[in-house]
């Protein structure tokens, strides 16, 4: 066995254990109840998975500047995908898509409730928190 | 060791397959935008990750800029659809969706009525404002 094939059989591995993160959030999205366990399901592969490719990739080039030019793609994922699981989760918690019996604790809450208390203080216009139909104009 | 990275990367692909039809499953099942926005994000990202297995296996690294765009890019479909969900799009609220379409239906109804009756008040009443715009 030759180092040629020791590189090889570890961008292998690397490349095996990237699709199996990848099942992974597939089988979470299909078996977790709520928007929100989804989400959490759905992160798996985008940064972890990422990385092993990401090697792997490197690993079967054998070469530096092939890595240099796949930085970028880890950086960028890393920059965008909170961002869009933050949306997605806010979008999530405000139309209520989630199950609120299988939550630990939901510190959200008190925030909201102690915001909306002080907006009533101040006289503003409470907007309703999508509990029944909004108002008609 | 030929043979053992053959059917490492076909376990590598039976992987990516499962996966990719799982997102496609849970895009198709929904039920609300969300879970699909989600679905698509997965299913994006399995793409990009395929893109990047393609490369070790077939020996090439010609398609690193495409994963470069795919993964800068990839954020704003999602981030749009998250910006307009309304609150009407809870799963819960459409347990009896017949029921609701038929309540839209008739305020849809209701207020065609009432705009046909503004319509003929302002008829009658245009006159009078015209006058009233002459002085």
């Amino acid at each position: 066995m030759t180092f040629d094939d020791i590189l090889d059989l570890i961008a292998a591995i690397c490349l095996l254990l990237g699709a199996f993160l990848s099942l992974a959030a597939g089988i979470g999205l299909l078996r977790f109840p709520d928007a929100l366990s989804r989400l959490h399901a759905a992160t798996k592969p985008q940064v972890l998975g990422l990385l092993f490719i990401v090697t792997a990739v490197a690993l079967g080039a054998r070469s530096w500047s092939t890595l240099l030019a796949l930085l970028p793609v880890l950086l960028f994922q890393v920059l965008t995908a909170p961002i869009s699981a933050h949306m997605v989760g806010r979008a999530g918690y405000r139309t209520g898509n989630f199950r609120r019996d299988i939550l630990i604790a939901d510190e959200l809450e008190q925030a909201v409730d102690a915001a909306t208390v002080e907006a009533e203080a101040a006289g503003d216009d409470v907007p309703d928190r999508g509990v029944g139909p909004s108002p008609t104009v | 060791m030929s043979i053992t990275l053959t059917v490492i990367y076909f376990a590598t692909g039976l992987l990516f397959t499962a996966a990719a039809l799982l997102a496609v499953a849970r895009i198709v099942r929904g039920p609300s935008i969300l879970d699909r926005v989600i679905a698509s994000d997965v299913l994006l990202t399995t793409l990009l990750l395929v893109i990047g297995a393609e490369m070790v296996i077939n020996h090439h690294t010609r398609t690193i800029p495409l994963m470069v765009v795919l993964a800068a890019t990839a954020v704003f479909g999602t981030i749009a659809v998250a910006r307009y969900v309304s609150k009407q799009d809870h799963p819960a609220q459409h347990e009896n969706a017949d029921q609701e379409l038929q309540d839209a239906a008739k305020n849809v109804d209701a207020r065609d009525d009432t705009i046909v009756d503004d319509v003929a008040e302002a008829a009658v009443e245009t006159p009078e404002t015209e006058r009233a715009g002459d002085k």
